[in-house]
C-alpha cells in the first residue's frame, strides 16, 4: 500500500466513523432487536419471553386487528388520492408562473411542511370541535341569519336548514377529520415531486397534441399525464407512507373508535406492555415503507 | 376532431387557465388559514367559545409566569442545542466522505444513512425505546439527545451533500498549486464555501429536534418533559387559550429558523431534496 492511499484509507475512517458508531448502535441494533422482539412472547410480568414463535404475525389476523388495518389502510388511501386530486392542479398552478414567482410559491409551500406538526395538528382541533370556528359560525351567525330570513320570506324551504343549523356538525373525533389532517399535514409531499416532473414537461408536445387535433382532456390524458407520472408515482408514495404510520393525527383528531396502526403500537408499548406484538406490527409498518421506498426509487426518480 | 372555432377555443382555455388560479390561491390559503386562525385565537379575549371578544396579550403573559413551561423550554433548548452540535458535525464529516472518497461498503452505508430519514418516526420510536429498555438506560434528557442525533445526522448530510455536489474542485487545485496543505486548502478555501449547507443544515437539525413529538415522547422519562411533550398533555386536558399562544411562538419561532435555512440552502444551488 503505498503512503498517500494509507493516508486516505485513514482520512475515510475518522470521516465516517463517528456516524457509522452512531447509526449502527443507535439505529441497526434497535432495528434488528425490534425484529428479534416480534418473534417472542409477552411475559408474565410485561417483560419479554424469548421463545421463538410467529404468534404476534397470526395474531394480525383478529377480526379486530383487521379492521383497524382496514381502516389505516382506507385513511391512507383517502388521504393520497385527495391530495393527488389537489396536489397535481396547485404543481400545474406553481409549474405555469413565471420563474422568479415559482421559488417564492415553493418556498411558501415549504415553510409550513417543516414546521411544528403538533401545532398545526392542533390548529384543526379550533376548527373541527363542536365548539370550533366552522360550528361557531354554522350555528351561529349562519343559523340566526337563516332565522331573519325566514321571518322576512316566511318559505317551507327554511325549516329543514334551521333545523340543521340548529346542531353542531360533528367533524372532530370522525375518520373525515384524520383525513384532513393529514392531506393539511402531507401535501407538500405530494405538490413537490409533481411539480418537478411538471416543470420539465415539454410545452411545446401539447401544440403538437393540438395540432393533430387533439381536445384539451385527450392532450392531457394522452400527453401530459403520462409523461409526469413519475412525479405521481413519487408523490403518492410520499404522502401513502407517512400516512400509514400516523400517529399524532388519528390521536387528536380522531375519536375513541378512529384508531389506525400507529395507535395501535403506542398502546402495544405505552398501555398493554405487550412489546413483541407491538414489535410485529411496527415491523410490518417497516417492511411495507421499504416496499413503497423501492418503488419510489425506481418509478420515482428520473 | 374538433369543430370550436379560435375565438372559442381561446375564451375555454381563458376559462381553464382562470380556474387553475383559483385552485392555486385556494391552494395557499388552506396551508397558511389554519395557521393564522390559531395565531388569531392566540390574541381573543374569550377563554371558551371562538367568538371574538377582542384583542388580548393576557394568554402570552401568563406563559412567562409559567414554571412547568420555562422548565420544558430549558428542556428543548438542551436537547435542540447539543443533538444539533452533534449531528452537525458528525453529519458534515460523512456528508465529506460520501462526496469526496470512494471506499469499500459505501453502498449500504449509504443506504443506512437514508433510512432514518424515510422511516416512519413511531417506528424508529419505538426500536429506540425498546433498545434503551433492553440496554437498561434511564430514560431523560440523555435518551432524547442520542434520538434526536440519529435521526438529524442523515437530515444534515443530505443538506451538506447537496452543498458539495455543486462545489468546483478546481479551487481546491489552485489552493494546493500555492503551496497551501491539505489542512490549509479545507480550512481556507472547503469550509468557508460549504459553510452555508452547513449552517443550512445545523437550522434544519435544530428545528426539527425542537418540533419532535414522537420519538421524544417515547424517548423521555420523568423530569425531561420537552416543550412539545408539554402542549401535548395540556391539548389532551382540553383546549385553552395559553396553548394557542404557545403554539402561535412555535410556529413563529420554527417558521423564522425554516425560512433561514432554506434561504442558506437555495444560495448553494443544492436546495434540499424533502424525504
Amino acid at each position: 500500500m503505498t503512503r498517500t492511499s494509507r493516508r486516505q484509507t485513514w482520512r475515510i475512517l475518522f470521516l465516517i466513523s463517528p456516524s457509522l458508531f452512531w447509526l449502527i448502535v443507535f439505529f441497526f441494533l434497535p432495528l434488528i432487536l425490534v425484529f428479534a422482539i416480534s418473534f417472542g412472547q409477552r411475559g408474565t410480568y410485561g417483560g419479554v419471553k424469548w421463545l421463538l414463535n410467529l404468534g404476534n404475525y397470526a395474531r394480525f389476523f383478529d377480526p379486530l386487528y383487521l379492521r383497524i388495518f382496514g381502516r389505516t389502510v382506507y385513511i391512507a388511501g383517502a388521504t393520497t388520492l385527495i391530495c393527488l386530486l389537489a396536489g397535481y392542479p396547485l404543481a400545474y398552478f406553481i409549474a405555469t408562473r413565471p420563474p422568479q414567482w415559482r421559488n417564492v410559491l415553493l418556498l411558501l409551500l415549504m415553510i409550513p411542511f417543516w414546521t411544528n406538526f403538533l401545532v398545526r395538528t392542533y390548529a384543526w382541533i379550533l376548527i373541527l370541535r363542536d365548539q370550533g370556528l366552522i360550528n361557531t359560525l354554522w350555528t351561529g351567525s349562519l343559523h340566526t341569519g337563516l332565522l331573519q330570513l325566514s321571518n322576512l320570506v316566511p318559505l317551507p324551504i327554511w325549516e329543514p336548514l334551521l333545523h340543521a343549523t340548529a346542531q353542531p356538525l360533528t367533524l372532530f373525533g370522525t375518520d373525515w377529520a384524520i383525513i384532513i389532517g393529514l392531506v393539511y399535514g402531507w401535501l407538500p409531499e405530494m405538490v413537490l415531486p409533481c411539480y418537478a416532473a411538471i416543470e420539465r414537461f415539454d410545452f411545446s408536445l401539447v401544440e403538437a397534441a393540438q395540432d393533430l387535433y387533439a381536445n384539451r382532456v385527450k392532450t392531457f390524458l394522452r400527453v401530459i399525464l403520462p409523461l409526469t407520472m413519475p412525479g405521481v408515482v413519487a408523490g403518492s408514495v410520499l404522502v401513502f407512507i407517512p400516512s400509514l404510520g400516523a400517529y399524532v393525527t388519528p390521536d387528536l383528531l380522531g375519536g375513541a373508535k378512529s384508531i389506525m396502526i400507529g395507535n395501535v403500537i403506542y398502546s402495544q408499548f405505552m398501555a398493554a406492555r405487550d412489546y413483541p406484538f407491538g414489535s410485529a406490527v411496527s415491523f410490518v409498518l417497516m417492511a411495507v415503507m421499504l416496499v413503497g421506498t423501492l418503488i419510489y426509487f425506481r418509478g420515482g426518480t428520473d | 376532431m374538433s369543430r370550436e372555432t379560435r375565438t372559442q377555443k381561446k375564451r375555454r382555455s381563458q376559462w381553464l387557465n382562470w380556474l387553475l388560479d383559483l385552485h392555486g390561491i385556494l391552494g395557499y390559503i388552506f396551508l397558511y388559514a389554519p395557521i393564522v386562525i390559531l395565531v388569531v385565537f392566540s390574541f381573543n379575549a374569550s377563554r371558551f367559545s371562538s367568538d371574538w371578544r377582542g384583542f388580548t396579550l393576557q394568554w402570552y403573559a401568563q406563559l412567562f409566569g409559567h414554571e412547568a413551561i420555562g422548565a420544558a423550554l430549558k428542556n428543548s433548548l438542551i436537547v435542540a442545542l447539543s443533538s444539533t452540535l452533534i449531528s452537525t458535525v458528525f453529519g458534515t464529516m460523512v456528508a465529506i466522505a460520501m462526496e469526496r472518497y470512494n471506499f469499500w461498503g459505501k453502498l449500504p452505508f449509504d443506504a443506512l444513512l437514508y433510512l432514518p430519514i424515510i422511516i416512519p418516526d413511531i417506528a424508529m420510536a419505538v426500536m429506540l425505546l425498546l433498545f434503551f429498555v433492553l440496554v437498561k438506560m434511564n430514560l431523560g434528557l440523555v435518551t432524547i439527545i442520542i434520538s434526536h442525533v440519529a435521526f438529524n445526522i442523515s437530515f444534515v448530510a443530505v443538506v451538506v451533500r447537496a452543498r458539495l455536489a455543486y462545489f468546483d474542485v478546481t479551487l481546491e487545485e489552485a489552493a494546493r498549486d500555492l503551496y497551501a496543505n491539505e489542512w490549509q486548502t479545507f480550512r481556507r478555501v472547503t469550509l468557508p464555501l460549504i459553510m452555508p449547507g452547513i449552517l443550512g443544515g445545523a437550522l434544519l437539525a435544530f428545528t426539527l429536534s425542537i418540533d419532535d413529538f414522537v420519538i421524544t415522547f417515547f424517548t423521555a422519562g420523568p423530569g425531561s418533559t420537552t416543550l412539545p411533550l408539554r402542549i401535548y398533555s395540556m391539548v389532551k386536558l382540553g383546549v385553552t387559550p395559553e396553548i394557542n399562544a404557545l403554539s402561535s411562538m412555535m410556529l413563529l419561532v420554527s417558521m423564522v429558523l425554516v425560512f433561514l435555512s432554506l434561504m442558506l440552502q437555495k444560495g448553494g444551488g443544492g436546495g434540499i431534496e424533502i424525504a
